[in-house]
């Protein structure tokens, strides 16, 4: 302990004897270092005052972007939002269609199975496996995610891997097999 | 990482340039590596390698402007290799206006929390894409109020953190009356929570967090919520837990896992937010 104060004493003078050791050795590299000299230009402000600046300023922040800045994949290709809308559309579907069943005796449209059937049988094979897309595409990437969830309730599968392969095999597998149930079922 | 390595050579180099030439590191300014960047560019070549950063930019000073991406090209054979290399350089040597934070550039203090090329991470943590024909974009935290340039408003997310008691809160003493004991199990449930370092980068990269900033805690909250909640010297757990019970607090989280992909820190707040669900619901 006294050894290093010691240490510390002797430095502080050699330090004291030359003072300008530093910058007189380095006087022409500083003049020709590429300094920049920035102007700071202060003002007084009192408590109320800058609190009032604040708030005036706080008025006029912008929003920082998101939804254009943050990577696609990840907002717009998401697997929650997609799931919102697929569970959307198939909500309405269900709807729509258990609303026009049971208004349909009244205004006299047919829509039991077999009359609908009847009504797209003479349709091109396309149209039809077209059709069942639609409808087995939503249905699939909703199980399939549904699913997810459920596996994240018991906290599994969080790993970072996991979370960012689990969304693209979500994408692949509801579209091959809502393909496969379009056109081959 | 050449640099870094202390083989004898370049610790002799190292020593007979220091008295040769002086403190020259005095005369450098931050980031900007002087003659001796060809050495560290890692292909050797002389050949300038020009990159364009766009960087956001919003002044207070004139609000009405609107914000706008200025380009900046720099020679990333004299910028060193992180992001927040090529921001210090361009605030040095091309527009003293850019304002952003920095403090650590070592990814220990958040500061320089901000978005790139489409994900949140701190610039200081991000290497610079050697790929010149791309540019790079920097925009501040997605979706918080600008305060200036790439230096977002997180006035309300420490508000956040303060709600959540984040201190050691019990009634009993120390049985030694010395210090709280954890067994090693019971300290190892922590890890993975402590280091975060609150730099906000999850929370603004959630699209829920987004919508519902003023009633949703987020997940850089939540992470520290749950690490007070696993302390096993806690006596609140149970208040903490309270706290939560509600639609908005814990339950606005969607599992949209923005947060576990984007941490800088490698943690996992999507993963203990999980856990706190999993104790409120079994």
């Amino acid at each position: 302990m006294n050894a290093q104060r010691v240490g510390m004493r002797a430095l502080r003078q050699v330090v004291a004897r030359q003072p300008n050791a530093f910058f007189a050795h380095n006087l022409p590299r500083l003049a020709l270092a590429n300094y920049q000299t920035r102007g700071a230009a202060t003002t007084k402000l009192n408590q109320d005052d800058a609190q009032a600046l604040l708030a005036a300023q706080r008025k006029q922040r912008p929003v920082a972007p998101h939804l254009t800045a943050y990577d696609y994949s990840q907002t717009w290709f998401g697997s929650s939002i997609w799931t919102r809308i697929t569970g959307s559309v198939l909500t309405g579907g269900l709807y729509t269609f258990s609303l026009a069943y049971l208004a349909a005796p009244l205004m006299g449209w047919h829509l039991e199975s077999a009359s609908l059937a009847a009504a797209v049988a003479g349709l091109p094979m396309a149209v039809k496996g077209g059709a069942k897309f639609l409808v087995a595409w939503p249905f699939l990437y909703h199980a399939f995610n549904g699913t997810r969830h459920l596996v994240w309730d018991f906290a599994i599968g969080f790993q970072k891997g996991d979370v960012t392969k689990g969304a693209w095999v979500i994408w692949g597998g509801s579209l091959l097999s809502a393909l496969g149930i379009a056109f081959l079922l | 990482m050449a640099a870094l390595r202390s083989t004898p050579s370049r610790l002799l180099a190292a020593a007979s340039r220091s008295t040769r030439a002086g403190p020259s590191m005095f005369v450098r300014s931050m980031a900007t590596l002087g003659d001796s960047t060809v050495e560290a560019n890692p292909k050797g070549s002389t050949d300038s390698r020009m990159k364009s950063f766009q960087v956001y930019r919003w002044n207070p000073d004139r609000p009405t402007d609107k914000p706008s991406m200025q380009t900046y090209t720099l020679d990333l054979n004299k910028t060193g290799p992180m992001v927040l290399d090529a921001l210090v350089r361009i605030k040095n040597e091309l527009d003293p206006t850019l304002a952003f934070r920095r403090s650590c550039r070592e990814g220990i203090c958040g500061s320089c929390a901000m978005n790139i090329n489409g994900t949140n991470t701190l610039a200081c943590l991000c290497r610079i894409p050697t790929d010149t024909k791309q540019e790079m974009k920097i925009y501040p935290l997605p979706h918080t109020y600008v305060v200036k340039d790439l230096v977002p408003d997180l006035t309300y997310f420490y508000k956040q953190y303060k709600s959540i008691k984040p201190y050691l809160q019990r009634d009993t003493p120390a049985p030694d009356g010395k210090e709280y004991r954890q067994s090693k199990a019971e300290r190892r449930k922590l890890d993975g929570l402590y280091e975060c370092i609150l730099c906000a980068c999850c929370s603004t990269s959630c699209p829920s967090y987004w919508w519902n900033a003023e009633e949703y805690l987020g997940p850089a909250i939540l992470l520290q919520s749950y690490r007070w909640i696993a302390d096993s010297r806690d006596e609140r757990r149970e208040e903490r837990r309270a706290a939560l019970d509600n639609s908005m607090s814990l339950y606005r989280c969607h599992t949209i896992l923005n947060c576990t992909r984007t941490c800088p820190k490698g943690l996992n707040p999507g993963l203990a937010i999980a856990e706190i669900k999993k104790q409120m619901a079994f």
